[in-house]
């Protein structure tokens, strides 16, 4: 509402609605903290207070420091980009990716080797594989969807992010969810449920982030000045709008009280474990696939400099995919207590998403015709490409295990978490590193540091993969023969700890692979910090004042 | 093709494409989920079931705390080798008051549905405190803090209260005596004890941690892992008459 002709500074409603609610909370959660059943509750209650009185201090103080008018929405014609949020997530999201392929590893050791659970309850492996799978999933892969999706709805928009605090609201709160996560499974705060173990503040707290990341990222696309939605887009939103309506189905639960951290779940027994399946597949659909494969649709096409090889293909891709997948959960379930309806309905479900699976698949690597010779001369586009490739592996992988008599074999043992990882390393690593080596030149206009180091990180986290889920797949297999061998007397061959016995070796083989797929990480790490801080300045190619390429 | 250009009314309307997705991924979800809520033949009748008691419910929250569940399925397939390794295939019944359900989805360690009575407290102690004390070539944590830390039982009666609320069968009499059940199932010999198995049919009381002094979550947790999978008689059970 500035007055043109002499802007005055005020407050936008943003802003002060923004610092009041913030107040509320600390005022809030001090008053938890107080009255709180346990420490560790006390302690979440304090790390609330602390960061809305950090949120309102943050946000006065931009308001001192701001302009009075409005940032415009476009400079010399051209969108003014809002990349700061992005840099953030960035940031986070390779931070968060070592601790997360940190923590993974020293579970893995602790497998191998249990005495590294020291007798110490927060670095026990029940405790420590929560926050390995949440680092990874939700801290690495989710900065990475939101950094990336921010900057391609703008890129493919051509329109400045919606929103004036949001886009950071979005980043931060997001980010101290994952704090809030993380500390809680340390402390033993969890509801128990795989993949949505933070209880029910944490919950509550990351839909009110959620809902707001629909908000600016739909926002965006209403402003776009293109007419038509790109691709990667349709994807994104997939994305974001699957998983609130998955984390609103699979977390409604009832504290114990206003002053605990421990909640009730609503659902219980066999309607809780489709309920929580239906949510865990689909994490992997939505969170895992469909956020990746709009990175896939945005940044193999801009790398490789050509068209996505078919729209038609990416049409019948998106539906079917997003159709198919949320059925896929029961498969989760084969030969349990849930029906056999269900478990049939699961299975089949989970065959027929081989196909649009594929065909995401056909549409990525297609997209270099005319540009294979790239894969010997640009190894992040090779990683990339590597990265579909194993997309289409463990989407084989996944229905063929989905059959209910393989099934039969593979659950419960290490061919699934040999499975999970080679979609998890291969697919979501790869198209993961590739994007951020995109990203960093671009963000920080800077050429990267160095090519080579991009292709020791290639063949080192490579062999580590190799390593890991071979490892995995001998072990698994193996253990579910062990379970099922009889005698020729007809009894039970093997005791249940003797199977456990045999899985030594692979256990050691699967940590190597994984300190060399977090060596590669560091050597990623190392070359973003020399290509941001050292690098000469190129002329800018992805910031804010952008000539046409 | 016309069916192509129609699709561009998804691509230039964003309102239009969000309720595309979310008609398209409603649909799997509600055929899959609903019919649980009332399918009769979902769960079957099966006698015996009961809520678990303050003592045992309290253990399962210890046990959903160290994530147990990351090793320890609680859910026996029908296979021959399964249930010869571990007994009776496990009814959707036996889970009915699990919130949440505990059926895990890894056996790192061996399946726990029907632990209960299988070894004696003293060996679970044994195990909890040093797992290679008893099982050599297990990778289990340790947990041997578990037997110096007191249970923390004060406000036991407001989980019944919520549990009540979901649809638990605990009645106001269970919630009033909560905190008193506590105490009468971690004793031995205590004189509340035939009280207590009348609301809670079956209940074992006595000191688990083999430390009367204390209540500690040692004891809690071994209550909780010494009924599991005892509810059911499955000499009285008619695998017929619940076939689905």
């Amino acid at each position: 509402m500035a007055n043109a002709l002499a802007p005055q500074k005020t407050m936008t409603l943003g802003e002060g609605g923004l610092a009041i609610t913030f107040t509320a909370l600390a005022v809030l959660s001090i008053v938890i903290a107080a009255k709180a059943y346990t420490p560790e509750y006390a302690f979440h209650a304090y790390l609330f207070t602390a960061a809305s009185i950090a949120s309102v201090f943050a946000i006065i103080n931009r308001y001192y420091e701001r302009p009075a008018q409005a940032v415009p929405l476009t400079v010399d014609g051209k969108p003014n980009y809002n990349m700061g949020p992005v840099k953030f997530a960035t940031v986070a999201a390779v931070f968060w990716g070592i601790a997360g392929f940190t923590a993974g590893l020293y579970i893995a050791l602790e497998l191998a080797f249990p005495y590294l659970n020291l007798d110490l309850p927060w670095i026990t492996f029940g405790r420590l594989r929560p926050l390995h799978t949440s680092a990874v999933i939700f801290a690495f892969g989710g900065n990475v969807l939101i950094a990336t999706s921010f900057y391609v709805v703008q890129r493919t928009c051509r329109a400045r992010l919606a929103g004036d605090l949001a886009p950071w609201f979005v980043i931060l709160g997001y980010n101290f969810f994952i704090v809030i996560a993380g500390t809680g499974y340390l402390l033993g705060i969890t509801q128990s449920k795989e993949y949505a173990e933070p209880e029910w503040y944490s919950d509550l707290f990351l839909t009110v982030v959620w809902v707001t990341y629909l908000l600016v990222y739909l926002g965006t696309v209403m402003r776009r000045t293109e007419p038509h939605i790109y691709v990667a887009n349709w994807f994104y939103l997939a994305f974001i709008l699957t998983i609130a309506v998955l984390h609103l189905g699979n977390n409604p639960a009832v504290p114990v009280s206003l002053f605990s951290s421990k909640s009730y779940i609503v659902w219980s027994g066999v309607q809780d474990a489709m309920v929580q399946w239906w949510y865990g597949h689909n994490a992997v659909g939505f969170f895992l696939t469909s956020g990746f494969l709009g990175i896939m649709y945005y940044f193999i096409p801009k790398q490789a400099n050509r068209p996505v090889y078919s729209y038609r293909l990416s049409i019948v891709h998106f539906w079917t995919l997003i159709f198919l997948y949320i059925w896929a959960g029961p498969h989760h379930l084969h030969y349990t207590a849930l029906p056999d309806w269900a478990q049939t309905l699961g299975m089949t479900f989970s065959v027929m998403l081989w196909m649009p699976s594929w065909g995401g698949m056909i549409n990525g690597i297609m997209t270099l015709s005319g540009a294979w010779d790239k894969l010997r001369t640009d190894p992040v586009l090779r990683m990339m490409v590597v990265s579909v490739a194993f997309y289409g592996m463990s989407t084989f992988e996944g229905p063929m295990m989905s059959v209910k008599i393989v099934n039969s074999l593979s659950h419960y043992t290490d061919w699934t978490i040999g499975h999970v990882h080679s979609g998890a390393l291969g697919w979501v690593g790869y198209i993961s590193f590739g994007a951020i080596y995109c990203l960093v030149p671009w963000l920080w206009n800077r050429k990267l540091y160095s090519l080579k180091l991009v292709n020791w990180h290639f063949w080192i986290s490579t062999i580590g993969i190799v390593l890991y889920i071979s490892a995995m797949w001998v072990s698994g297999i193996l253990q579910g023969l062990m379970w099922r061998a009889y005698t020729p007397l007809g009894f039970l061959e093997y005791s249940f700890v003797e199977t456990v016995e045999a899985m030594h070796p692979f256990y050691v083989i699967r940590a190597l692979g994984g300190l060399l797929f977090l060596s590669g990480a560091l050597i990623m790490a190392w070359n973003l910090w020399k290509t941001v801080n050292t690098a000469e300045a190129v002329a800018p190619a992805g910031g804010k004042l952008v000539p046409a390429e | 093709m016309l069916l192509w250009q129609k699709h561009a009314v998804l691509e230039k309307n964003s309102i239009v494409l969000v309720i595309g997705i979310l008609l398209v991924i409603a649909i799997g979800g509600l055929v899959e989920i609903v019919p649980l809520f009332y399918l009769k033949n979902t769960i079957e009748k099966v006698e015996g079931i009961r809520p678990y008691t303050p003592l045992e419910l309290a253990g399962r929250n210890i046990y959903v705390r160290e994530g147990c569940y990351l090793c320890h399925s609680q859910m026996i397939r029908p296979l021959r080798d399964e249930v010869e390794r571990y007994g009776h295939y496990s009814l959707a019944a036996e889970s009915v008051y699990d919130h949440p359900f505990q059926w895990g989805s890894k056996r790192t360690g061996p399946d726990l549905a029907r632990i209960g009575g299988k070894y004696s407290d003293n060996w679970h102690r044994e195990h909890l405190n040093d797992p290679r004390s008893v099982v050599p070539g297990s990778v289990m944590p340790s947990y041997s803090w578990l037997a110096q830390t007191d249970l923390d039982y004060r406000h036991i009666a407001e989980d019944l209260k919520v549990q009540a609320l979901l649809g638990v069968p605990y009645s106001a009499d269970m919630i009033a005596r909560a905190v008193d059940d506590v105490v009468t199932q971690a004793t031995t010999d205590s004189p509340d004890a035939a009280d207590l198995a009348k609301r809670y049919p079956k209940a074992q009381a006595r000191d688990f941690d083999g430390n009367p002094g204390r209540i500690t979550e040692a004891d809690a947790l071994i209550a909780y892992l010494q009924m599991l999978g005892t509810e059911v008689d499955f000499k009285l059970y008619d695998d017929k008459a619940n076939i689905r």
